[in-house]
């Protein structure tokens, strides 16, 4: 005979009631995070950046990164194209007919990353002045943060036996010095500068209501993904700078809304075991086939 | 006796046998070289594809394939149908070595595997907002669920043994094996809901990233009814090929029995992803045609050919249209879950993935080797049900 409707239905519920039950909570707000008060990050302003990339090869020195070489017209040049173990700070440049413009992408130090959430021991964890930072000795190498970063931010040395996972940690070692981040102190133009995130926030807000003709009227990084450490200001959309439009909400909202949802205080799973259990124990009274014994023929 | 479950005995090493150890061993290879030069040198993996055939293939579509340890549990403990209880032991089987190999995947998978031990343990650091942290955790009890819910099986054939002591710790463990064994059957019910529909839910951290017609908050229990749906395909496809290869007698109307069951799961399942994408608004992207429509389309067709295969009590009644059933719906739950992880996602045009030679050759190798101890297993441990083995019955023809 096959089984019913009602019957299926009762085992679905009965398998699905954990991950059923989160999903009523997924549309709630969620508690947003915000910057940590002393929050620092960088403001970069693509109107200014004359792509000398001094601060790629400072950023190199600094982090003591191993040179990204390509040969153009059969010179060397330290020219990492993208992001990569051997990169945590690139100048590309956005090219379309007239216009262009140039852009540095490095960690924005998100206020509520996606890379912390999915770090299992918090290898990547916001640290000291809201910084995205790294530890070694708690990274297993899942690259999860890989997967989950909307920016493409952390890098992986795949070339290696025990590999890292590299990215820009706002140079918090010099930081620890007293000295600006070594992209910062190079940059011949003043075209990434260092602050408090409110100080940067003001000031980019500043240049957009002094020249509202040079800039896209928006701060990207204010809101974006729920705000990043880093901002930028530009002159031509910021997608078409690699910027992803990500909306207002933090990436990680929907996955920790979702998962706290289900195992809220741990409630639903206990609850689910002792409803299973309970089933178990019932069934066993009722004489029928209690865990692996033998059915008689 | 005859409805016991029993080793199904013969030859062990014939010559298939040994083409699946050949297949081990390139295995064994390949983790050596992995080992002494890295993830670069032997995986096609990318800073843009992290993650590649080994966590999508051997990780979250193998342990969905290896529930049918939990879904065959669901129906006879928990719905009380205990005609299918001689499916449990071989189903547990499958699903021990299905985890127990998507476990050896990740630690090779992974980059810092010296590290790993530090995730059960430092639970000071635990990350409880990392999805995967849960799903790691979770797996890794299960693992130890699924062998100590086998265990009887070891413990029987434990109490036949030559050496006295062992004979001895098998009659001691037994009956207290007995009665502790309903609080494990339950984790074993409890951990697979768990963590199967949280596999949905870590790609949700993915979320801009992966294409509209998956990314929905809907993957955790996508995930669920899927891996379900796998599992009783799995048991079907197994119990075939077991009853084909160890010539014993088809267990056609208890498999046609559960393919019902089946059936309203995978309707479910279907009817619950298109819809929800509809309502999500995402279905428009089929009409593109492009590479993600075809994908999209293509676990469709995967989810309802079975659906037609089964539709009638009548076909659910043919052990051919069943096995073909199974088929086509493994492949067709695996590839949604394949697709979730790995074609879905999109992390820029300048980025491709196809998997290197070496991780097909250890994915080829983890799927021969769970075969090749499969094999083992059941011919000197009773774990499968049924009459007596092949062996004596030809002995009685001939």
């Amino acid at each position: 005979m096959a089984l019913d409707r009602r019957t299926l239905l009762r085992g679905l519920l009965t398998a699905g009631a954990a991950a059923a039950g989160g999903q009523a909570t997924v549309a709630q707000a969620a508690v947003r995070v915000a910057p940590p008060p002393d929050a620092v990050g960088l403001l970069y302003d693509s109107t200014l950046c004359v792509g000398c990339k001094a601060c790629v090869e400072a950023c190199r020195e600094a982090n003591g990164l191993e040179p990204d070489v390509a040969y153009i017209q059969g010179v060397a040049y330290q020219a990492p194209v993208d992001l990569s173990a051997r990169a945590k700070n690139v100048i590309k440049l956005y090219r379309e007919g007239e216009r262009s413009a140039f852009m540095k992408a490095q960690c924005m130090h998100c206020v509520d990353p996606a890379c912390t959430g999915a770090c299992m021991l918090g290898a990547l964890k916001k640290r000291e002045k809201g910084i995205v930072s790294y530890d070694a000795s708690l990274c297993i190498g899942c690259r999860y943060c890989q997967m989950a970063c909307p920016f493409g931010v952390p890098k992986f040395e795949w070339a290696k036996v025990a590999p890292k996972i590299v990215k820009c940690e706002l140079c918090r070692h010099r930081l620890a010095e007293g000295k600006l981040p070594a992209c910062v102190e190079v940059c011949p133009r003043g075209a990434v500068i260092y602050g408090t995130r409110a100080d940067l926030l003001a000031e980019a807000k500043r240049r957009l209501a002094a020249h509202p003709d040079r800039y896209v009227p928006k701060v990207y990084g204010e809101h974006d993904g729920g705000g990043t450490q880093v901002l930028y200001l530009a002159a031509v959309p910021f997608e078409k700078l690699g910027l992803p439009e990500l909306g207002t909400e933090p990436v990680p909202t929907v996955a920790r809304t979702v998962q706290h949802g289900i195992y809220k205080g741990f409630v639903a799973p206990v609850a689910l075991y002792a409803a299973l259990a309970a089933v178990l124990v019932r069934n066993r009274r009722r004489g029928a086939p209690a865990a692996d014994e033998e059915t008689p023929a | 006796m005859s409805t016991h479950a029993q080793p199904v005995g013969g030859p062990l090493l014939t010559r298939s046998y040994h083409v699946l150890l050949a297949l081990v061993g390139l295995m064994g290879l390949v983790v050596a070289w992995r080992a002494v030069a890295g993830l670069g040198a032997t995986t096609a993996l990318s800073d843009g594809y992290p993650w590649g055939l080994w966590i999508a293939f051997d990780v979250v579509t193998g342990t969905a394939l290896a529930c049918g340890g939990y879904a065959v549990a669901l129906l006879v403990y928990i719905l009380n149908q205990g005609r299918y209880h001689p499916l449990v032991r071989p189903a547990l089987l499958t699903s021990a070595l299905g985890y127990s190999m998507a476990g050896f995947s990740v630690v090779v998978d992974v980059g810092r595997p010296w590290l790993a031990w530090k995730l059960p343990i430092q639970f000071w650091n635990w990350n409880l907002n990392s999805i995967l942290l849960e799903v790691a955790l979770c797996i890794m009890a299960y693992t130890v669920v699924l062998w100590i819910e086998l265990s009887p099986a070891f413990l029987e054939k434990g109490k036949e043994s030559s050496w006295p002591r062992v004979r001895r710790f098998a009659e001691r463990a037994s009956p207290r094996m007995e009665k502790a064994l309903l609080w494990f059957v339950a984790l074993g019910m409890l951990l697979p809901t768990m963590h199967q529909s949280s596999l949905g839910s870590m790609m949700l951290l993915s979320g801009p990233r992966l294409h509209p017609l998956w990314n929905t908050p809907w993957l955790p229990l996508l995930f669920l009814m899927s891996c379900l749906a796998m599992g009783y395909a799995a048991v079907i496809f197994e119990s075939t090929l077991s009853s084909h290869f160890f010539r014993r007698p088809r267990e056609t109307r208890m498999l046609a029995a559960l393919s019902g069951v089946m059936f309203w799961v995978v309707l479910a399942f279907g009817v619950f992803r298109v819809g929800e994408r509809a309502l999500g608004g995402a279905l428009g992207h089929v009409a593109t045609l492009d590479k993600y429509a075809w994908f999209f389309l293509a676990e469709m067709a995967l989810v309802a050919a079975p659906l037609f295969l089964l539709a009638s009590r009548a076909r659910r009644a043919d052990p051919r249209r069943l096995f073909q059933a199974a088929l086509l719906l493994m492949l067709g739950g695996g590839l949604y879950r394949f697709d979730t992880y790995l074609v879905a996602f999109n992390p820029g045009d300048h980025w491709s993935y196809f998997p290197a030679v070496p991780e097909l050759l250890f994915t080829l190798g983890i799927v021969a080797f769970e075969i090749a101890v499969y094999i083992a297993l059941v011919r000197k441990f009773p774990i499968l049900r049924g009459q007596a083995p092949a062996r004596v019955r030809a002995a009685a023809a001939a």
